[in-house]
């Protein structure tokens, strides 16, 4: 067992973990913060998709222990971020999401698109989601709900 | 899956990280970004019974700016690259490439010596560094060593590294300004490994003319020289090419890496 600290949500957490338990499973079961979803866990299919020091990271493929000393968030951390509040309505408004297992990782990566991206064309967008996949929607309201935000951004 | 138990050590210094290499007996792997190594611990396909990381390591990091070559240290990450935080020792090249390695929440964490020491045939940075002939610099508690990009790789997934040595940095050749590539990479989504590659690269200034056929059963395939397809493409050479790449005439792996070779082609005198 190693002890680790992380911020995360602006909290610092403290943990005995082993080292093979990765970051999703942390931030779940030592934590109780269950908006992280696991899906592939190998780094696929982008489900588990959260911030790790400023940018998105798959924490299926992060083991805890290595992120000692980091500042993590999940999805329960944005609450107060304002583009992920337009965000959200964006993927209201356009029906991004069905059964919504892939929406806290695409919503970290819509994030990342929209702040890191401001220019993004529907081509950009969908290039820069190919690593988070989405069964049920089809893409077409997830990349509208994206544009929206960017377009929003730009008034 | 979870991955089968590992210890975990995290030193300081690069002379830490190799002694605790050396004293695994083979049961030690180097972690840094974990991108390639995380997903084949979580598969269970790899069983370490140690893992060191060096991503922390400063002896790693950063990136030296010689007259001929630019010196990037092994935990260079792919976005940092992406991004242009780092010099770009072949004119954008380096730049186009890594944007399109894996998915930015991979590129964020993953780095340039731990896709090399991973040395997955269709990854990126191997077809690379054998396309510009890059050098791969290793240390060890034996010593320093230097291994050139086109000697890496000895079988799939299998380098010249050994089983105590560390990729401290890649040392990639600057290309002139004048200097021209192309690399095509096909792959049916964006991000996946690529079912084929094709690079070229021209630069009268240093008198190179060079190419790849990349993504093959084990390392980069080199077209030595690679006149033949400068502003035109020469079917027979380029038949010759993937033949010597390991394909056989019409199977679907030739016809992907013929037309990745022809769209490289066409993308270099565009």
């Amino acid at each position: 067992m190693k002890t680790i600290s992380i911020t995360v949500n602006g909290k610092p957490a403290q943990a005995s973990v082993e080292p093979r338990t990765n970051l999703a499973d942390f931030v779940r079961e030592h934590l109780h913060l269950t908006g992280t979803n696991i899906g592939c866990e190998h780094g696929v299919c982008g489900a588990c998709t959260i911030e790790v020091d400023g940018g998105p990271a798959r924490s299926c493929i992060a083991y805890a222990v290595a992120c000692d000393g980091a500042t993590v968030r999940t999805i329960e951390g944005f609450a107060a971020d304002a583009t992920m509040h337009a965000l959200r309505e964006a993927f209201s408004a356009e029906h991004a999401l069905q059964c919504g297992y892939c929406t806290p990782g695409m919503l970290i990566t819509a994030r990342d698109i929209v702040l890191r991206l401001p220019d993004a064309d529907d081509g950009r967008v969908r290039e820069e989601l190919a690593g988070n996949l989405c069964r049920c929607t089809g893409y077409v309201g997830i990349v509208r709900a994206i544009r929206r935000v960017l377009e929003q951004n730009k008034l | 899956m979870k991955p089968a138990k590992f210890d975990y050590e995290k030193p300081r210094h690069l002379d830490d990280a190799a002694k605790l290499l050396a004293g695994a007996n083979g049961e030690g792997k180097i972690i840094a970004g974990g991108q390639s190594l995380g997903p084949i611990l979580n598969l269970r396909l790899a069983q370490p019974a140690l893992l060191i990381d060096v991503r922390g390591l400063t002896e790693l990091s950063g990136v030296k700016e010689e007259r001929d070559a630019i010196v990037y240290g092994a935990t260079t990450t792919h976005a940092a690259i992406e991004d242009g935080r780092v010099p770009d020792a072949a004119n954008g090249l380096l730049r186009k490439v890594a944007r399109g390695i894996a998915y930015r929440a991979v590129r964020n964490r993953g780095t340039l010596g731990g896709s090399l020491a991973h040395a997955d045939p269709a990854a990126d940075w191997l077809n690379v560094m054998v396309l510009l002939d890059a050098d791969i610099e290793l240390f060890s508690a034996r010593g320093k060593r230097s291994v050139r990009a086109t000697a890496l790789v000895d079988g799939p997934l299998s380098t010249v590294i050994g089983a105590d040595e560390i990729v401290t940095s890649i040392r990639v050749p600057k290309l002139s300004p004048k200097a021209r590539w192309s690399y095509y990479k096909f792959n049916r989504k964006p991000g996946e490994f690529a079912e084929a590659i094709a690079a070229l690269v021209v630069d009268e200034v240093r008198g190179l003319a060079r190419g790849i056929v990349g993504a093959t059963a084990a390392a980069p395939s080199p077209i030595a020289d690679a006149r033949p397809f400068i502003g035109a493409f020469d079917p027979t050479k380029a038949a010759h090419a993937v033949t010597a790449a390991g394909f056989l005439a019409g199977s679907y792996e030739y016809q992907v890496h013929l037309v990745a070779l022809k769209r490289a082609v066409m993308q270099l005198s565009s």
